[in-house]
Order: C-alpha cells, then structure tokens, then sequence
C-alpha cells in the first residue's frame, strides 16, 4: 500500500518511493537523508498537531506535514519488520 | 618562537562537536561573530609540545550547500583560510548521516582527521565499526573519542600535533561515486576548464560537483571570469541533459549517490551485533511529547526556566545593588557633608549607579544561560520547538522563540540574549525586535502606582491583565507583519533534528553560561555604561544657579520655628522637594519634556508626563519616581508612593492613566535593551529601528485610544 507520509500513522514503517519535485527546499531534505530508496518510520505526532517526528537512517527529524505530503511511501504490510 | 597552527573543527548539530572542542581547549575560548551575520565564531587553543594550536569550532552543519549562512560559513572558512586539518566529529552511533559531510570535505580535497565520538554510546547499542578499513577506505587518520568523559582527547591532540607536523599534507582520499554521477562531473569539470576557469583554493572537480548541485554562490563566481556566461551555458545543457534522463534534479541526484557511496562504505566497515531495542531517548520521548503530558511538562519546565532567571536570580541582584550602593556612599564619603561637588555627583550618582545598572543584569543573564545550557545539552531545546511549532509558526515566529518571549516577561535583556538559540537570522531578528512588547518587570511598578489610584478595586486586575494581553497581541502583529514585509525571505520550510537526549556536563554548561555572561559585559555592558553617563547628564544638567525660591532661606525659618519636630520635617521635606521639580525642569530632561507638549497632547499627555517618560528612559521603573520629582513629592519608593497616588487623579483621569500604561508597554525599550539589540543584531540600524518602531507606534496607538476614549 503506497501513502504520503502525512497520512502515516505513528508506529508505520516503510520505503520512501517517489518525492514531488515541487517540494520546497527538497535539496535540503536530500541532504538530510529524504531521498528514494530510503526506510523510514513514523515515530510521533507532535502535541499539538503538526510537526512530525520520523526515524530514518538511525536518527529522528521533525518537519511538518505540509512537506510530508509530497513524499510517498510504500507501507510494510508486516509491522514487525 | 613557535609557530601556531590553524585547524578547525567540523561537523553536524549534536555530533558532540562543542564537547570535544571544549575537552580539547578548556576555557582557553573567545566567543565573537562572523562579520555581518549573527553566527557565533568561536576559537580556542590548546598547547602540546611546544605545538601552538589555534582551533575554530566551526557552525555545526549537516551540509555545506550556500543554503544557509552556517554551511556557508563554514565551506568559506575552509576554502579560503585554508586550515592546515579539518577535524571532523562524527557521531558514532549515527554514522550514516554523519559521513553525509564527511564526504563533502573529502570532495574539498582537503587533509582531514575523522573523529568517531560517542564511540562508547554506538559500542553500547551493538555498533561495532572497523576503524583501520574505514582509515583505510577514507585515507585519514581515525581517533575514537568520548567527549563527555575526554576520553581520547589526549590522543586526539597527539594525531592532531602529528598531521599539522608533516611536511607533505596528504588529502583525504578522492571520493568515487558510480558512472551516473562521475560522467557528467568529469563533463562539467572538462567546460571549466575549456574555459579556463580556476580559481585559487577551489578544485576543479569540486565546482563541477557545485554547479551540479546548483549552488547560488558557485554559479556567481563561474558567471565572474570572462567566459563564465559561456561556460554556464554550456555546464547549463549538460545538466539538463542529465536530468532528463535520470528523470530527477541534479542537486537530488548528487544527494542520492552521496547516501549511496555512504551505505556502501557502512556495508564494509559497520557490524551491528545487537538488535536495535527500544533505547531511554524514546522512552523520554513518548512522554515529553506525548499528546496529553507533553504540553503541561513543557509548560513547567517554562516556568522552572523563569524561576531561575528570576527568582533564584534576584537576591544575586539585590547584592548588587546593595554592593553598589555602599560603594556610593563610601565614595561620596570622602567628599566633606554637604558639599555639592559635581565631581562628586558625577562619579557616584552618574558612573557608580551606571556600572551597577550594568552589573544588575549579570544574574539574570547568567542563570537563564544556565537554563538555556541545560535546556540545549540535554536535547530539550528541540522538543520545545517541536511542541510549539504549530502555536507559534502561526504568529509568523519559530517555536524556539517562546523562550525569549517568555523571559521578556521577566526582562527584555536577558530575553534579547536569548534570542542566540534561534539559528535563521530572520526568526532571531524579528523575536529580538517584539520581545519589548512582552511586558517586563520594570513596568510594574508602574502599573503598581497608577491602577490602584484610578481604578476601582474590583477592576484593577482586569486593567492589569488588559495591558498584558494587548503587549502579546501587539507583538503578535508586529511579528507577523515583520515575517510579510523586512523579513520576507524565502518561505523556508521547518525541518529539524530531535537528538537523543543526553546529560550535559557541568564542564560544558559552565562554558556556555560564562562566555555569553562576558559577550554581555565587553559589549553591551560598555554601550550601556556610556548611554547611562550620558541620560545621567541630561537629567541633571543645566544646574539652575537662581533659583526662584530662596529654598535655604525657607528652610532655617521652619528649622528657627516653634513647630514640633515631626511637623518641621515635613515642611522641610516639602521645601527639598519643590526645589528638586524646579531644578528638574531646567535640565535638558525637563527642557525637552516641555518642548515635546504639543507632541504629547494627542495622547493626552502634559509635559509632566513627558519629563518622566524621558527620565525613564534608563529604566522603566524610574518613570515612578520620576512623576514624583515633577510633583515636588520627591524620591518616591514603596513607603511613600501613597502620596503621589493621592496626588495624580487630581491632575489627570482614568482615561489620560490608562494611556499612561499604554504608552511606557508599547513605547521605546530602557536604555538597556537598546545596547542589547545593538550588540545582539550586529547592527546600529536595528537598535534604532526598534527604538523608533516601538515609539512610533506607541504613540499611535495611545494616541487612537486617547481620543476615541474622549468620544465617550
């Protein structure tokens, strides 16, 4: 099942399949590790709605789901993966 | 004599970074600021053998793109004041994205050391990483190191001493990304060069790999040479070739084989032997940030901050005061009793009262950076933001901004010095230039002295409570429309690092706290100082040498008098006190209040009101006692206030004292808070922005209120 990242729920797992090239600073997501190919997982919704936390590449980032919107990923049908 | 040797240390936000610097140089420190920007240079040395070695602790960054002023800061620093070693921190435990950077100074081709900190930490999550592959694979040397605990520091030093020693500085190993992306870099690297573009300090293959990336400033120095137009042009159809066919923009691209070269490297020298479990930073997190604690905890943990600026703070303060004052009185002493030397006056009432009105901040400034070190070496500082992000993203200021919001409740200058946790100049500035608006603790005893004398009991706290709640909504306009007009920008989106949390050491913290207590003290401390002498002279200068009334004279009459002596002395009092408003009035103070009366009658203001308004100007709270010189009550503290509370609904009413509050909440910051934001920005123009912005719109707006109240 493929969904944008906005729409994760906290404790989904998955790959990251395409990012809109509309993105705003979409480099800058690159460079912190935003890119195809890459496992990620929803970790938290912040208290008071917006941002989010996502785990990837070991560590946690927090953006907003204005960005997350653009980023598609593919859900691991297994959780305990 | 020895020579001294120039590294820097580099790498990300919470790598550890500003430990191993603080491990390596202990307090042998300078905090300053890159010219024009408000990104804090900080430079220490540390001596072994004889080896002088003098290190800058670069910005942290994640990347060094021209994206932001730290990465660039950071590249500039390297290209141009050519160190003779980066030193990059890495975080062990965190390799992956880490070596993001590491390969871009590899790509630099400049000699480099790797420092895997917190190598304890990744051992303890199962993280076992092949040290002499990875030197290997890099060609550099390769130090572990525990910042916290200054394990490693010594060999550190020594790898360091050795490097900057060599005679031949071997660079870092070339970086060898797959054909997608070194064909069009030998391609773009093949133009420059056909055009002969080559530029001191800069590699060839380095700006080929820029230009790929689109870099802003890369692109200008190309378009600089004579045949940089051509050149661009030509670099311009190779990208675009590039990217139809790889169906993505070329600055992802170059992102995607980094991470790519990087998982391939991590493949080769990491083993995780454990199985990732469920580590105490998430723990923390899920209930720090939990939907319904998370608010709550935060907001204690504010108040905890406030507590210790000010609370805890304040009896520090008191000792000065204390301090300061016997020092006044101990120097005046050495003057004969009642003599009027303007020496005297001067030293004591003008320059002692004027170091001590400096000095006063320190415990306040101290303790909140205190607050802030702890705040920021635990990792607490972006959960703030993260929590507050959506609340305070709406009124156009960053999430961090609260803290320095929150403190200007307290006082604006200890808040403008916080204002230093915010990293993008236009959310540091335009916090800096409304957080004035939060009303500050030396407003109230104003509030104190007008309410209770025109308003009914029942009403003063809904008064109070107003002109608190129109100080946040007036800066909650300012800011936005700050963010929509001088701070435009572009509309950069919120993207940030939640690190684990940690137990900052006390080492640590202490350097923190101590070397923004001395920024304030060398810079804002010797403006202010010298803006007190000056305020100082205007409220007591011109001396009126007739005087209309012969005080002394009046004086022995009562003193020869039959009165009883309780009575005598408060005629006398009186007599002091009248001539104390006469000579006021013929200062350049009162002069100027007097001249500003047109100015001030739309907002229902006399020149009274204007006189204390300009003696207020230092501090806000003199505003007090100066109403009580103009109305020959004399010095007025918390025993006497009485007097001028019975004495001002005679001369104005609730409508004019209303105003009164309107204008000292939203007019022009002290003196204090101006030397802040002067030193603070970097920048006279928008110390007097701020001070002309607020007065011009407090004037405006108590001038609105002023005259529709009138309608009524």
């Amino acid at each position: 099942m493929q969904k944008p990242l906005s729409l994760m729920e906290p404790g989904e797992k998955g790959k990251i399949i395409s990012i809109s090239h509309k993105m705003r600073s979409y480099k800058k997501f690159a460079d912190l590790g935003i890119v195809k190919g890459t496992s990620l997982s929803m970790e938290r919704i912040a208290p008071l709605g917006d941002p989010i936390e996502v785990k990837i590449k070991g560590y946690s980032l927090s953006f907003r789901k204005e960005e997350a919107l653009n980023i598609t990923v593919e859900i691991d049908n297994d959780k305990n993966t | 004599m020895t020579k001294t040797h120039k590294i820097v240390l580099a790498g990300n936000p919470n790598s550890g970074k500003t430990t191993v610097f603080n491990a390596l140089t202990g307090a042998r420190q300078h905090v300053g600021n890159y010219p024009g920007v408000t990104v804090e240079q900080i430079i220490g040395s540390f001596t072994l053998d004889d080896n002088n070695i003098e290190v800058t602790d670069l910005p942290g960054t994640y990347s060094l793109t021209a994206s932001s002023p730290e990465e660039l800061i950071a590249r500039n620093v390297i290209i141009t004041e050519k160190p003779e070693v980066v030193v990059n921190i890495v975080d062990a435990s965190n390799l992956e994205r880490n070596l993001f950077l590491t390969l871009q100074f590899m790509e630099l081709g400049v000699p480099m050391i790797l420092v895997l900190n917190m190598i304890d930490n990744a051992r303890s999550k199962g993280i076992e990483i092949d040290i002499e592959r990875l030197s290997k694979l890099f060609g550099t040397r390769v130090v572990c190191t525990v910042g916290n605990k200054s394990d490693g520091i010594y060999e550190l030093k020594k790898v360091i001493a050795e490097v900057v020693l060599e005679k031949e500085k071997h660079s870092s190993n070339k970086v060898n990304y797959s054909d997608e992306l070194t064909i069009p870099i030998q391609g773009l690297t093949k133009i420059l060069i056909d055009n002969s573009i080559a530029q001191e300090g800069y590699r060839i293959p380095w700006l080929a790999i820029k230009l790929l990336e689109k870099d802003k400033e890369i692109i200008e120095l190309v378009k600089s040479f004579d045949s940089g137009e051509k050149a661009l042009n030509e670099a311009n159809k190779l990208i675009e070739k590039l990217e139809n066919d790889v169906d993505e923009p070329s600055e992802i691209l170059v992102s995607e084989h980094r991470y790519g070269f990087i998982a391939g490297t991590c493949r080769e020298v990491v083993n995780t032997t454990l199985q990732k479990r469920r580590d105490i930073s998430e723990a923390i997190d899920s209930v720090v940030t939990h939907k319904v604690f998370g608010i709550p905890l935060f907001l204690s943990l504010m108040y905890l901050v406030f507590y210790l600026t000010f609370t805890v703070g304040d009896p520090f303060m008191e000792w000065i005061e204390f301090g300061f004052g016997w020092l006044g009185r101990f120097i005046s002493s050495w003057w004969p009793t009642g003599s009027e030397s303007a020496l005297k006056s001067l030293i004591v009432d003008g320059m002692i009262a004027g170091v001590g009105g400096v000095l006063v901040f320190l415990p306040n400034i101290a303790f909140l950076f205190l607050a802030i070190a702890i705040l920021e070496g635990t990792g607490y500082m972006a959960r703030v933001a993260f929590i507050m992000d959506r609340l305070m993203n709406k009124i156009g200021l960053h999430g961090k901004s609260f803290i320095p919001m929150l403190i200007g409740f307290g006082c604006s200058v200890p808040a403008i010095m916080g204002t230093r946790t915010l990293n993008l100049k236009r959310d540091r500035m335009t916090t800096m230039l409304v957080v004035p608006l939060m009303s500050c603790g030396a407003r109230i005893p104003i509030y104190a002295l007008i309410i209770p004398a025109f308003f009914a009991k029942r009403w003063e706290a809904l008064v109070m409570f107003s002109i608190y709640v129109i100080g946040i909504i007036v800066a909650i306009i300012c800011a936005k429309l700050l963010r929509s007009t001088l701070f435009k920008g572009e509309n950069e989106p919120f993207v940030m690092e939640l690190p684990p949390y940690r137990i900052p050491t006390s080492k640590s913290i202490g350097i923190h706290m101590w070397s923004r207590t001395v920024i304030y003290l060398k810079k804002a401390g010797t403006l202010l100082l010298a803006a007190s002498v000056i305020l100082w002279i205007l409220s007591n200068y011109p001396k009126k040498d007739k005087l209309d009334r012969d005080y002394a004279g009046e004086i022995t009459k009562i003193e020869q008098s039959q009165l009883v002596q309780k009575e005598k002395a408060a005629k006398i009092q009186n007599i002091k006190n009248e001539k104390m408003a006469e000579l006021l009035a013929y200062t350049c103070t009162g002069r100027l209040g007097h001249a500003i009366e047109p100015a001030l009658k739309p907002m229902g203001f006399d020149w009274k009101i204007g006189t204390a308004l300009i003696g207020a100007f230092p501090a806000k709270e003199l505003f007090v006692s100066q109403m009580g010189i103009v109305f020959a009550l004399g010095e007025i503290n918390e025993e006497n206030s009485v007097a001028l509370r019975e004495e001002l609904p005679k001369h104005y009413n609730g409508l004019q004292a209303y105003c009164i509050m309107l204008f000292c909440l939203l007019s022009a910051p002290c003196i204090a808070t101006f030397a802040v934001t002067k030193r603070e920005s970097n920048s006279w123009f928008w110390a007097f922005f701020q001070l002309g912005g607020l007065t011009a719109l407090a004037y405006l707006v108590t001038t609105a209120v002023y005259q529709v109240g009138m309608l009524f």
